[in-house]
């Protein structure tokens, strides 16, 4: 079992009345809100926190890509993952991911996430998102009816750019370069390993068991929600033909961890309450562009992850709410534990990320979630999925990274 | 009258029209707008009795296919010229609303010897910053009518705001409204300004431009920027809202007619 520390550095300072004045998160929220001195304080804050989860024995470190977000502070987590090379040592560098639609030329993820695998010395992850539609449609004005097809043409352009030992020219619908040649090219071996970040789209589910990737569900909404689209993964993992090793996939689940159960709700409900009124705050318009997902998808039901459904959500506002529908797993280590060992069981993950910092969560109490989470409760599920190869993990980054 | 619909194929079947049809007379070929859910309308019914009128579904619309093998609006113009080779049309009368009168422009443009006479209703297709067109493609159900319709509480509406009475025919009406809109996404996303403004020049056919003089979705400014452009454009404002031609169907028809007789 392996498990990772997912950090989405939100802003913190959002005004309290904030989901009442204001329409969304996303997209167009309004940076007057913005204070550039304490985001700047709050990048060493994230990164303190990152580096902290490496030494308390996490095995991997997640970052991840997000625009116009007031809730993910980072349009480039390449260079988060980049300062993180030079003050951590063992665990994977997961960057999950760039969505690579939105470089032009997708050339450049195959130049900096090979010098991520250089800088790390072996330790990256790639992860290669579509991006949410927020992000790709709205923020950087793709048209989501091509959206999915330039990602595919860029996966295979970076792929083989990673991989094709020779000069070559590609000729895409969306992409010419006529001399293909990166320099740098990646350490790890044939590339480094690929896992793909989505929201349950059937498309991804397919294309990611044919290919061999890790699966991530990166839900807010818990496991017992994500259990359906877990299953649709299996289910098509199982209609392939593979094999059902549990570290084909990845799932992200908000925990917090405290003394005992009447602690955590007096620590960090303030926090995990400003995550889902605010964070969560995207205008129905913007939660998905139309074409963002394929009729076939939208034919399977599943719903986007902000927009009515959220707003639904947030009128939830109790702590008892939140965590009888599982969308934060809370309590003293014991309660977590065992709901834990049930998430991961249930959706068969063998890469567990978790959300230690949620919402408004400043720095000391953050720390305090991690040294509990990582003593408490790590070493308790570490030993599932005995006799499983995790085939997926970055060859520079020790199995196990013990404290 | 019922009009007929028949699928006329292109490119050897790689995009296929859903084309309504009813009436006789000179041909117009009508374009549609975004929030059309029906191919037909009391417009069309009324511009029937004195035209043979042909109202093609966009490609990714209503039953006509091929959306995904078009890459961009000069695409899906040339799609068009073909289809009016394949109905055996030379030169036809083209009408349009809002995304279908980008479309009748971008025609009259490219081919001028296939227009006779252009009608454009509220078109889309140009762009100022100091007054931009609503996101009509993501506005939230709750959001459109104040947008659409000068009397959001009028009948007319109403009727086009119903939802579907099944569970089952909401699911499906959201599927189509998803489908369509992603479909006409394609050739105006993020900004509808895809170089129609240095190609008006070549449209040689007698315009007529219609605008409703409370239309919140395009406001009235454009019509300055298509009379510029188009020389010679005439301007017909009437008291209407975006939706003029559904709202007035009988005001709007009959001032088309006088426009093209």
């Amino acid at each position: 079992m392996k498990v990772c520390f997912f950090h989405l550095m939100p802003y913190r300072f959002l005004p309290d009345d904030f989901e009442q004045r204001y329409r969304s998160v996303w997209v167009d929220v309004p940076h007057s809100l913005f204070d550039p001195e304490k985001a700047g304080r709050l990048y060493h804050e994230f990164l303190d926190e990152l580096e902290f989860a490496e030494q308390a024995g996490f095995d991997g470190l997640c970052v991840n890509e997000h625009h116009n977000n007031a809730y993910g502070l980072m349009p480039s987590p390449n260079l988060m993952a980049a300062a993180l090379t030079r003050r951590t040592s063992r665990a994977a560098i997961v960057v999950l991911g760039n969505s690579l639609a939105a470089y032009n030329p997708p050339l450049r993820v195959a130049e900096e996430f090979a010098m991520l695998d250089l800088l790390s010395q072996g330790r990256l992850v790639a992860g290669f998102p579509v991006g949410t539609s927020m992000d790709m449609n709205f923020a950087y004005g793709i048209d989501p009816a091509t959206l999915r097809a330039r990602y595919y043409e860029a996966h295979d352009l970076v792929m083989q750019a990673w991989t094709r030992p020779e000069v070559f020219a590609f000729n895409g619908r969306y992409t010419q370069v006529r001399y293909v040649n990166i320099w740098p090219q990646p350490l790890q071996k044939p590339h480094p390993p690929v896992w793909i970040p989505g929201g349950g789209s059937v498309e991804t589910w397919e294309w990611t068991a044919k290919l061999d990737y890790v699966y991530c569900y990166l839900s807010y909404y818990g496991y017992k929600r994500g259990k359906a689209t877990m299953d649709g993964f299996w289910e098509a993992i199982a209609r392939l033909g593979a094999d059902d090793n549990p570290y084909r996939a990845g799932f992200l689940q908000l925990v917090c961890v405290a003394d005992t159960d009447a602690e955590a709700e007096r620590l960090y409900f303030e926090h995990v309450h400003y995550f889902y009124q605010k964070c969560l705050n995207v205008w129905e318009g913007f939660a998905e562009a139309p074409g963002y997902r394929t009729v076939k998808t939208l034919l399977t039901g599943t719903k986007p992850q902000v927009g009515s459904l959220a707003r639904k959500i947030r009128q939830s506002l109790t702590w008892p709410t939140y965590l009888e529908s599982g969308y934060v797993i809370a309590g003293s280590p014991a309660t977590v534990r065992q709901q834990l060992t049930e998430c991961i069981r249930s959706l068969r993950v063998g890469h567990l990320m978790v959300l230690l910092q949620i919402g408004s969560m400043p720095k000391d109490l953050v720390l305090h979630n991690t040294r509990l989470f990582a003593r408490e409760v790590m070493p308790h599920v570490r030993d599932l999925w005995p006799g499983y190869k995790d085939r997926w993990w970055p060859s520079g980054a020790p199995a196990g990274n013990g404290p | 009258m019922r009009p007929e619909g028949r699928t006329v194929p292109i490119r050897s079947g790689a995009v296929a029209f859903r084309v309504l049809a009813a009436g006789h007379g000179a041909p117009l070929v009508y374009f549609h707008s975004i929030h059309e859910r029906e191919g037909w309308s009391p417009f069309l019914e009324r511009l029937a009795n004195r035209y043979a009128v042909h109202a093609p579904l966009h490609p990714g619309v209503g039953g006509s296919t091929g959306v995904e093998t078009l890459e961009d609006v000069f695409d899906l113009t040339l799609a068009y010229e073909e289809l009016l080779d394949a109905l055996g049309i030379d030169a036809a009368h083209l009408v349009g609303h809002f995304f279908g009168g980008m479309a009748a422009a971008e025609l009259a443009a490219l081919f001028p010897e296939r227009a006779r006479r252009l009608v454009l209703v509220s078109p889309l297709g140009l762009w100022r910053d100091d007054a931009p067109s609503e996101d009509l493609l993501i506005l939230p159900a709750d959001e459109l009518p104040a947008v659409l319709w000068r009397d959001p509480g009028s009948e007319a509406a109403h009727r086009w705001a119903a939802p579907p009475e099944s569970d089952e025919e909401k699911e499906a009406a959201l599927i189509d409204s998803i489908a369509r809109r992603s479909a006409i996404a394609k050739f105006i996303w993020p900004i509808p300004d895809k170089g129609l403004r240095k190609r008006l020049h070549r449209v040689q056919a007698p315009t007529l431009l219609l605008w409703g003089d409370a239309d919140r979705a395009n406001p009235v400014v454009y019509a300055e920027e298509w009379q510029r452009r188009i020389k010679g454009a005439a301007l017909k404002l009437l008291p209407g809202g975006h939706m003029l031609i559904h709202e007035s169907p009988d005001a709007t028809a009959r001032l088309v007619e006088e426009f093209l007789s």
